[in-house]
């Protein structure tokens, strides 16, 4: 597999020159393989949203560079806007940025400033639409009669129509009731499956990240601190709690088993995998 | 114990779309919550509990039915204040409620429009960001906090008007788990310390466990209500109405099938280990 997206030593700092000057990323070097479905988690503040708007451009380094394919993105400032096409950044709550009269204009209006014909984007508004889980019956109705999962779900088919190579999305299921997130995921791994295009997910929450990503890259204190499978990151449980973040519930019981003299492997993240390891120790006894 | 709050058959539907049946959002729900409790309200998106709870300080006005706070008919109109007085209520969006510049402005925001006079003003606001951590945020601008800092700002506000009941409505959705322990730290203190009512509107399930009762809705009724340890175990029910079972629950669960000889309701983390290594 070959790297899609390069960062390298990335630096950014908010109000230089100011009392209130932050670095929210610090020298952060980082790759996005080709095709990979990658969880980038991290607690408020320890620099992800900063570091996701650097990948499409949106946020210019203070120092260091962003590669998409072989090209610096800031090679050539004027072709920024090109990068934004082929990176597509869901933001967190993205519902609060729809503002067409209707749900199909709302989804078309990236492929229009793409300077698509009227059948194509038509044809990306309909696949777009269907991937974000929603049914053909919407498009003609206002986006704001719409609930509030549906409304998110119509600001992520408006990325998707573009036809990214890379999918970013800040947070898909935060504030989703438990039904509403597994179902997100659940279309969100379908596009993933179906398209073969890369997809970064961001998030805090453990649980949903190891369910579905192949790698992880842990962020803390403005830099990364760990990278790998979900497995790996997992085996290092207690480094997480310690640099805030929230480990699933089986995972801690595991933890405590262990701490307990239990022979565990409690690199677990799952109930149904901690269930199998302790029905083998109790089999392995009787 | 008294009762702070209290529903009989109360009903609610919000003005349909044009040409629509009106959805009804609440149908006959009847509650007594007692003074000084710590009550979960879960249920999915859409079961009405958000509804249920802009009742609790006449957000929302009952369409039928009736509800009382602290025995004051919430739909009389000259007891409006009275009633908000008593219950606050803290929102979902940290960036939705904050209505100043300062800090300190911000929480006596809720004081002023009850016209307690300005010593007793300054008097409450110190004792409220004392009561949720935030003291030396006094000066700060507002809108340079976390969401988590955000909400105890707006916690703070509500304690000010000094109330005996909080309902949060959705509170912590939108906060990170940080945020959300700071939040919910501070609710358990001020019920455990002050004694202040507190309706905790949730869908996550490890913030119902910490509830002394756990109240859950579904299409507008109240399904299940009971004491966290008998509640959360109903794996099956709570699933089949769009909730999940705390992790723990549902590894019991499964233990059990396997034969192991477990409790159902070790929810906390150590007591879950505790149990299974008991039956190992």
């Amino acid at each position: 597999m070959k790297p899609i997206i390069r960062v390298e030593n990335l630096t950014h700092t908010y109000g230089a020159n100011t009392p209130f000057c932050r670095s929210a990323v610090k020298n952060v070097s980082m790759e996005i393989m080709e095709g990979e479905f990658l969880g980038v988690i991290g607690h408020t503040g320890s620099g992800k949203s900063t570091l996701i708007q650097h990948l499409n451009g949106l946020l210019r380094p203070t120092s260091g560079s962003i590669y998409l394919g072989d090209r610096d993105i800031w090679a050539d400032p004027k072709k920024i806007r090109d990068v934004r096409f082929r990176v597509g950044l869901v933001f967190q709550y993205p519902e609060y940025q729809l503002f067409e009269e209707t749900v199909y204009k709302d989804i078309a209006f990236g492929p229009r400033n793409m300077g698509l014909d009227s059948k194509e984007i038509d044809r990306r508004v309909r696949s777009a639409l269907a991937f974000a889980g929603l049914g053909e019956e919407l498009l003609e109705k206002s986006p704001f009669d719409l609930s509030g999962g549906q409304k998110r779900r119509v600001a992520i088919a408006g990325v998707i129509a573009m036809e990214p190579e890379v999918l970013i999305l800040d947070e898909p299921s935060a504030g989703l009731d438990p039904a509403g997130r597994r179902s997100m995921l659940e279309n969100i791994r379908a596009y993933h499956r179906q398209k073969g295009t890369t997809v970064v997910m961001v998030s805090h929450s453990m649980d949903e990240v190891a369910e579905n990503v192949e790698r992880i890259v842990v962020l803390a204190n403005a830099g990364t601190v760990m990278s790998g499978t979900p497995h790996e990151v997992f085996s290092r449980a207690q480094e997480l709690l310690d640099v805030g973040l929230n480990v699933p519930q089986v995972t801690q019981v595991a933890m405590e088993l262990k701490r307990q003299g239990v022979a565990v492997d409690p690199a677990v993240y799952t109930v149904e995998a901690l269930r199998a390891q302790l029905a083998a120790l109790k089999g392995g006894r009787a | 114990m008294t009762d702070i709050i209290k529903t009989e058959q109360l009903t609610f539907a919000y003005p349909p779309d044009e040409g629509k049946e009106p959805v009804q959002a609440l149908q006959g729900v009847s509650l007594t919550i007692a003074q000084g409790s710590f009550v979960a309200v879960l249920g999915h998106n859409g079961s009405g509990k958000s509804t249920l709870a802009k009742h609790m300080n006449a957000v929302l006005l009952p369409r039928g039915g009736k509800v009382w706070v602290s025995g004051m008919d919430t739909s009389d109109e000259a007891l409006l204040l009275e009633v908000r007085r008593r219950v606050g209520m803290v929102f979902q969006n940290p960036d939705n409620q904050i209505v100043a510049n300062v800090v300190e402005e911000d929480v006596a925001f809720g004081p002023e429009n009850l016209g307690v006079p300005t010593e007793e003003i300054q008097r409450r606001v110190a004792a409220a960001l004392k009561a949720v951590g935030m003291e030396e945020f006094t000066l700060h601008a507002p809108h340079h906090l976390s969401g988590g800092q955000k909400q105890r700002i707006a916690i703070a506000g509500v304690i000010a008007m000094e109330p005996a009941c909080i309902v949060m409505d959705e509170s912590t959705a939108m906060l990170d788990p940080c945020g959300r322990r700071e939040v919910l730290d501070t609710v358990k203190r001020l019920n455990r310390e002050k004694g202040i009512t507190i309706v905790l509107i949730t869908h996550h399930m490890d913030e119902a466990a910490m509830a002394d009762r756990v109240v859950v809705m579904d299409g507008g009724s109240v399904v299940m209500d009971g004491p966290p340890r008998e509640i959360l175990v109903r794996m099956e029910e709570l699933r089949a109405i769009g909730l999940a079972a705390p992790h723990t629950v549902e590894l019991l669960h499964g233990l059990r099938e396997d034969g192991f000889a477990v409790p159902l309701d070790a929810l906390g983390i150590q007591e879950c280990a505790e149990a299974i290594v008991r039956a190992l």
